[in-house]
């Protein structure tokens, strides 16, 4: 592997808050990227709604390689390479389903839903002496983790446990992913993925996410509009008092907090999907008291994991197909539990919202793919950007969040935290470098 | 002579099937030439305007390769979200579509489903077309829109309007950035 030798750190001036362009369009630092943050790091694989029985499975993505989520006739979860292990064309073409195993189509070797190779073409005659089929199954992810019917795998056998990659972000993933009621019960993906090209690099996509509440000049217009669940002008509903929280593995989370109140008003444009949430309120705040308002609204799990977990309610990965290519998919999430009505009602409000045809998301892959190509030119290249916001006066420790919190959100803390945590992943030769996170103040 | 005869009932579908290509060549005219308030004049009140994805299945389960009504879509709106995606590109602000693309609709294949030769007032019918849309924007950034459309036509005060529209996109992974355009 070629590296950077420890360059990546110089390319990322933290504490200047100054970023060169080369990280968005260079493409041997997008090839080192590939095998230093995306073969190392946990990633978004998909949700256990997906694959409820066995022999269910739907395809994914780490990094740019095709992977398949299935559910094997022991109910266990596994992420397999979609890569036949002879000549490496795809065992599954499809993007959902449910079958007895995976075969391929060009020369007929099949693999059982745990991976196992069981079926060689001649395998009795032609192979003398015959290999040991056990040797040859399909490419397992080396990790894999399930927090709250999310999947998570890495290919690093040497990665930490997935709640040690979280750190403190656990906490903002274990709030959003229960449902509106706080409980233990299950959240499931509202239908289909939404899969679409931006010519944007992954990384404005990430720290959009991570937290970048200056970025509102840019939906404007959907807030002149008012597109939210409650109709009127906006986009949703009070969300309470805004925070911002850094966290040493990459990871960005935006939060708000409401006070207990009895009463929310959410979701006014749907009767029954506000009498559902007032519901859900009132015993959320019987079971979680003083608590009961914080919320995480929009974050990143450093890489490529993006959340909206209030309004709308969305995961959305970016996963990278070159430097200035990335392919978002996009699934949404609704209380298993929720009636049907409410969840019409949420389709409806989250694909306004959110994908190519959301009224608010559409600006924002606009900003992505434009900033992808001015930071292309030889002189734009000369001239690193600007993440400077409230630079050195933010972050202190708070007793409802954990993390580096301010609730000065016009911060940039989150995405220099971001790309604090990718020159470590760039620089570093393993996980021992990596861990623990080498980042342990605020930047 | 060969083919059907000119009786009236062939002479009454021919002009109805004109009428439909009218409202569709009208409608692209409206679209493609910005004046997107009178498009909007164009559907019911009581619109569904639907755009569901796309999915590689097997073939026991083709009927699945577009998303069904109550799965996630990449448009599923009514009349007054339409309303607002308009209001929302006259804002001036909408960076999307600011500048504005520039958008040219073909539409062909114009054909009407149900076994009518007429349409009387308040009654609705089934046609099927096809779409090619080229939009451009900026410099060099283009998109290719292809696919089916479903239309329930319906007639209002005389007039054929759109009470549902379906509109089937030949991609699964949407090669465009962001739908900005309506089909």
């Amino acid at each position: 592997m070629r590296s950077l030798n420890g360059s990546a750190r110089a390319l990322v001036d933290v504490a200047a808050g100054e970023i060169s362009r080369e990280i968005f369009v260079n493409p041997d630092i997008y090839r080192e990227e590939q095998e230093r943050v995306f073969a190392r790091a946990w990633l978004y694989v998909g949700h256990e709604s997906q694959i409820r029985n066995p022999g269910d499975f739907t395809v994914s993505r780490m990094g740019e390689e095709s992977v398949i989520l299935t559910r094997d006739r022991a109910a266990r979860i596994h992420v397999f390479l979609n890569s036949c292990r002879h000549r490496g064309m795809k065992v599954c073409r499809y993007d959902d389903g449910n079958t007895r195993s995976f075969i391929c189509p060009y020369h007929a070797w099949s693999y059982d839903l745990d991976g196992r190779l069981v079926g060689v073409q001649d395998y009795d005659n032609s192979y003398r002496p015959p290999f040991d089929k056990s040797q040859w199954g399909l490419v397992e992810a080396a990790q894999l983790a399930n927090f709250r019917g999310t999947i998570w795998a890495t290919w690093d056998r040497n990665a930490p446990e997935f709640d040690d990659f979280l750190g403190g972000a656990r906490f903002a993933l274990d709030l959003g992913l229960r449902p509106w009621d706080g409980s233990d019960g299950e959240t499931e993906v509202l239908g289909s993925t939404q899969k679409w090209i931006v010519p944007s690099n992954w990384k404005f996509i990430a720290e959009n996410f991570a937290g970048d509440a200056l970025h509102v000049v840019s939906h404007r217009s959907v807030d002149m509009v008012g597109i939210g669940p409650s109709k009127g002008p906006g986009r949703r509903d009070d969300y309470g008092k805004p925070y911002l929280a850094a966290y040493p593995g990459g990871h960005g989370v935006n939060y708000g907090v409401t006070p207990p109140v009895k009463e929310r008003k959410n979701y006014a444009g749907s009767p029954a999907t506000q009498a559902y949430f007032q519901r859900c309120w009132e015993k959320r705040v019987a079971r979680m008291g003083d608590k009961a308002g914080i919320v995480p609204l929009i974050g990143t799990i450093f890489p490529n994991m993006s959340f909206h977990l209030q309004q709308p309610r969305t995961i959305l990965v970016s996963h990278p197909r070159g430097p200035c290519e990335t392919e978002m998919w996009r699934v949404y999430l609704v209380d298993k539990d929720a009636p049907d009505e409410v969840k019409r009602y949420l389709r409806s409000y989250y694909i306004r919202y959110s994908g190519p045809a959301g009224m608010t998301e559409q600006d924002d892959m606009e900003n992505w793919s434009y900033a992808t190509t001015a930071s292309r030119g030889p002189i734009a290249r000369r001239h690193p950007y600007n993440y400077k916001s409230c630079l050195g006066s933010e972050a202190g420790r708070s007793d409802l969040i954990p993390g580096f919190v301010t609730e000065r959100n016009t911060t940039e803390q989150n995405p220099r935290m971001l790309y604090k945590r990718w020159a470590e992943y760039m620089d570093a030769d393993d996980w021992r470098a990596l861990v623990p996170a080498a980042s342990d103040a605020p930047p | 002579m060969t083919g059907p005869e000119l009786t009236p009932s062939r002479l009454s579908y021919l002009s109805l099937l004109r009428e439909v290509e009218d409202l569709f060549y009208a409608e692209a005219d409206l679209l493609d030439e910005r004046r997107y308030d009178r498009w909007l004049d164009l559907f019911t009140e009581d619109v569904v305007y639907w755009m569901p994805m796309r999915k590689n299945v097997a073939w026991e389960e083709r009927e699945r390769d577009i998303t069904a009504e109550d799965d996630v879509a990449w448009i599923h709106d009514d009349k007054e979200m339409l309303r607002k995606r308009v209001q929302q590109l006259l804002t001036g602000i909408h960076w999307a579509e600011e500048p504005l693309s520039r958008v040219s609709h073909l539409i062909t294949n114009v054909r009407i489903v149900d076994p009518v030769t007429a349409l009387a007032e308040g009654d609705a019918m089934s046609v099927k077309c096809r779409f090619f849309v080229y939009r451009n924007r900026l410099e060099t950034e283009t998109d290719t829109l292809v696919g089916r459309r479903e239309d329930t036509l319906r007639r209002v005060a005389g007039e054929l309007r759109v009470a549902r529209r379906k509109i089937v996109i030949e991609q699964s992974v949407l090669l465009a950035k962001n739908l900005t355009v309506f089909l």
